[in-house]
């Protein structure tokens, strides 16, 4: 079984982020750049599964401009066996993400898509659902445990009322939750080896470009900041504020 | 004219508050522009909850369609039946809980729409903020003339609609076939008969600085001796202290109660998101540093083993 990967570059999540101050966007110049942390608990997780002898090969695949191939040559340091660049200098909507998924799913004849549930920064939660949907094959997001067993996986799911299983039938797509493990660490050694693995550049177009009317986006602003809060001295001072305000 | 359709959440018996918020949401977009608010609901044997669906101010009409393969809340059968559903509406929404989330894509994926997750705001029939990089930024969106709008409402930043609506209630035929290819096994939920988590007005949060299960306990006599629910960070839950259903922040539930109490939460950027919104934060950490006290709006710098008590003890 092949397993393809989706890792997305995105802001590294210690950074603290800035807006623009003409709107235009978040400040991304000079940021530290890292692979989206959901996608390196999907990539362990397919690697775990390879290393169980239940896939041959871990594909990691990642969408955008050059500077994509930072990130998968990180993935195949962490033991990807091959990479692909989809090429493009342009802002990508869910909808073109997931065709991308399910058209080089096809082409590879692949028996999991594995992503994360989400990218930390747009932190829309769309591609793994729109991609199950437009390949017709089962969708299992927010897994907190994956479980393979022959033709078919058996999944824990994080859901807002606790853990919900559920089977599916392979291929089928994987969004991860957090919880799902703790991924590697690179060694050095490994990067070094990474280098010589394949990397291949297909175009966007290639696999079918844009899809579907693109919400345009404007404005950003920074969140409205809380009001200036107070230090109380005790319990009783708190007590005494909280009573105040008619909290309790 | 605007015609809006909410996918409504329930559990088979009970219709979950986002659902009433959804249609706040939906309220904000037919006030610019005029329109009706409908309600799907799918289940098997849910005509209980297509009466409370139809009790929601400001609602059209219900459409209540029942099988046996839409019991189970699989996206596998949601998804397709939501999309069949949406022909002839201007916007398709949903809560933005996990179901919302796992279901509104499908379905948009299916009508060919990029669908907008997390509405925290209308500015027009087709212009809405939402939230991204964990909150610390709103963009403004437009979704273009013509495309049918599909998005998930952020649960935290609409008020539940009263319930004081009188809508018709229409037996709809399901339209998709089951989909094989996924079943369902069941749900294990923590349970309780605190107040959920997403819903009470006040709720008291744990950090990893409880050490443990057992210290937890006394998060939840504070919470009970305040009626509130009971939340906690990250890290308590990957430690084992509180299973996960109770995380709270941005891979978790964002919430807004009226009252936030975090004890020995240090204040991640991923914690805070889950409570910007909450009316008054109370933070007690024995750091003064700790990056909670800058968004607190009433902060106590202290050991949390000897304030939890003291407050249960002046409260109650
Ligand atoms: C992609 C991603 C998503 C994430 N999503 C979430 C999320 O949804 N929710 C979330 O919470 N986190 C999330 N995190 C994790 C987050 O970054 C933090 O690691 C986590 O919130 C820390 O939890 P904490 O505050 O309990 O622990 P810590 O940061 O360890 O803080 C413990 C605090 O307790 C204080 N303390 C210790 N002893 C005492 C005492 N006796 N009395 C009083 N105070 C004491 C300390 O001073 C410290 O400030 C996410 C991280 C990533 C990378
Ligand atoms: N440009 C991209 N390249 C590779 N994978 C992506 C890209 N965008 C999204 N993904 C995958 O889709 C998941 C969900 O993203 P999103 O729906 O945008 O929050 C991510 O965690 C990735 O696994």
């Amino acid at each position: 079984m092949k397993i393809l990967v989706g890792i997305k570059r995105a802001v590294d999540y210690n950074v603290r982020i800035r807006v623009r101050s003409d709107g235009s966007g978040v400040e991304t110049d000079g940021v530290k750049m890292s692979i989206n942390p959901f996608d390196e608990i999907a990539l362990e997780e397919a690697l775990r599964i390879r290393e169980a002898g239940k896939a041959d090969e871990v594909i990691v695949v990642s969408i955008g401009g050059n500077e994509v191939q930072q990130q998968l040559r990180t993935g195949l340091a962490m033991g990807a066996d091959r990479a692909i660049q989809v090429d493009t200098a342009d802002t990508l909507q869910p909808l073109t993400v997931a065709k991308v998924f399910v058209a080089l799913a096809e082409r590879e004849g692949a028996g999991l898509v594995f992503l994360g549930k989400q990218a930390i920064d747009d932190d829309s939660n769309q591609v793994g659902q729109m991609t199950a949907a437009l390949w017709g094959r089962p969708q299992a997001t927010f897994a907190s445990k994956v479980v393979i067993d022959g033709d078919s996986a058996t999944v824990t799911r994080e859901v807002d009322a606790g853990l919900e299983t559920i089977e599916i039938d392979l291929p089928a797509v994987i969004t991860s939750d957090l919880r799902l493990n703790e991924p590697r660490f690179v060694k050095l050694p490994d990067i070094m080896k990474a280098k010589r693995k394949p990397l291949d550049v297909i175009a966007l177009d290639e696999l079918g470009g844009h899809a579907g009317v693109a919400p345009e986006a404007g404005h950003h602003a920074p969140p409205a900041p809380r009001g200036g809060g107070i230090i109380v001295e005790d319990t009783a001072a708190l007590v005494a504020e909280l009573k105040n305000r008619g909290l309790v | 004219m605007n015609k809006i359709l909410i996918l409504a959440e329930h559990d088979g018996t009970t219709l979950n508050p986002g659902t009433a918020k959804a249609v706040s949401c939906a309220a904000a977009i037919t006030g610019h522009g005029g329109g009706d608010i409908d309600l799907i609901v799918l289940g098997d044997g849910i005509d209980a909850v297509a009466a409370q669906a139809a009790a929601i101010d400001g609602v059209n009409a219900v459409l209540a369609t029942n099988a046996p393969h839409l019991a189970a809340p699989l996206a596998a059968n949601h998804g397709p039946e939501l999309a069949a559903a949406a022909d002839g509406y201007t916007h398709v929404l949903a809560p933005s809980s996990t179901y919302g989330k796992d279901v509104l894509p499908h379905a948009a994926a299916l009508k060919g729409v990029n669908p907008l997750s997390d509405i925290m705001a209308v500015d027009g029939e087709r212009r809405f903020k939402r939230p991204i990089y964990a909150g610390n930024a709103i963009v403004d969106v437009t979704v273009p003339e013509g495309s049918l709008v599909m998005g998930t409402s952020r649960s935290a930043s609409w008020p539940a609609a009263g319930d004081g609506g009188s809508a018709s209630v229409t037996t709809r035929e399901a339209a998709c076939a089951p989909a094989e290819h996924t079943r369902y096994v069941g749900v294990e939920t923590s349970g309780g008969d605190r107040p959920d988590l997403q819903t009470a007005s006040v709720v008291v949060s744990g950090g990893r600085a409880l050490g443990s299960a057992e210290n937890f306990e006394i998060v939840y006599d504070l919470a009970d001796a305040l009626g509130a629910g009971v939340g906690a960070s990250r890290a308590a839950v990957d430690a084992g202290y509180v299973p996960n259903d109770m995380q709270v922040g941005q891979t978790g539930k964002i919430i807004a109660p009226d009252l936030y109490l975090a004890f020995g939460i240090s204040g991640a950027i991923q914690h805070l998101t889950g409570i910007k919104d909450a009316g008054t934060i109370v933070a007690v950490n024995k750091d003064a540093d700790a990056p909670i006290f800058e968004i607190a709006d009433i902060g106590l710098v202290g050991d949390l083993f000897t304030i939890i008590p003291e407050l249960k003890a002046q409260l109650s």
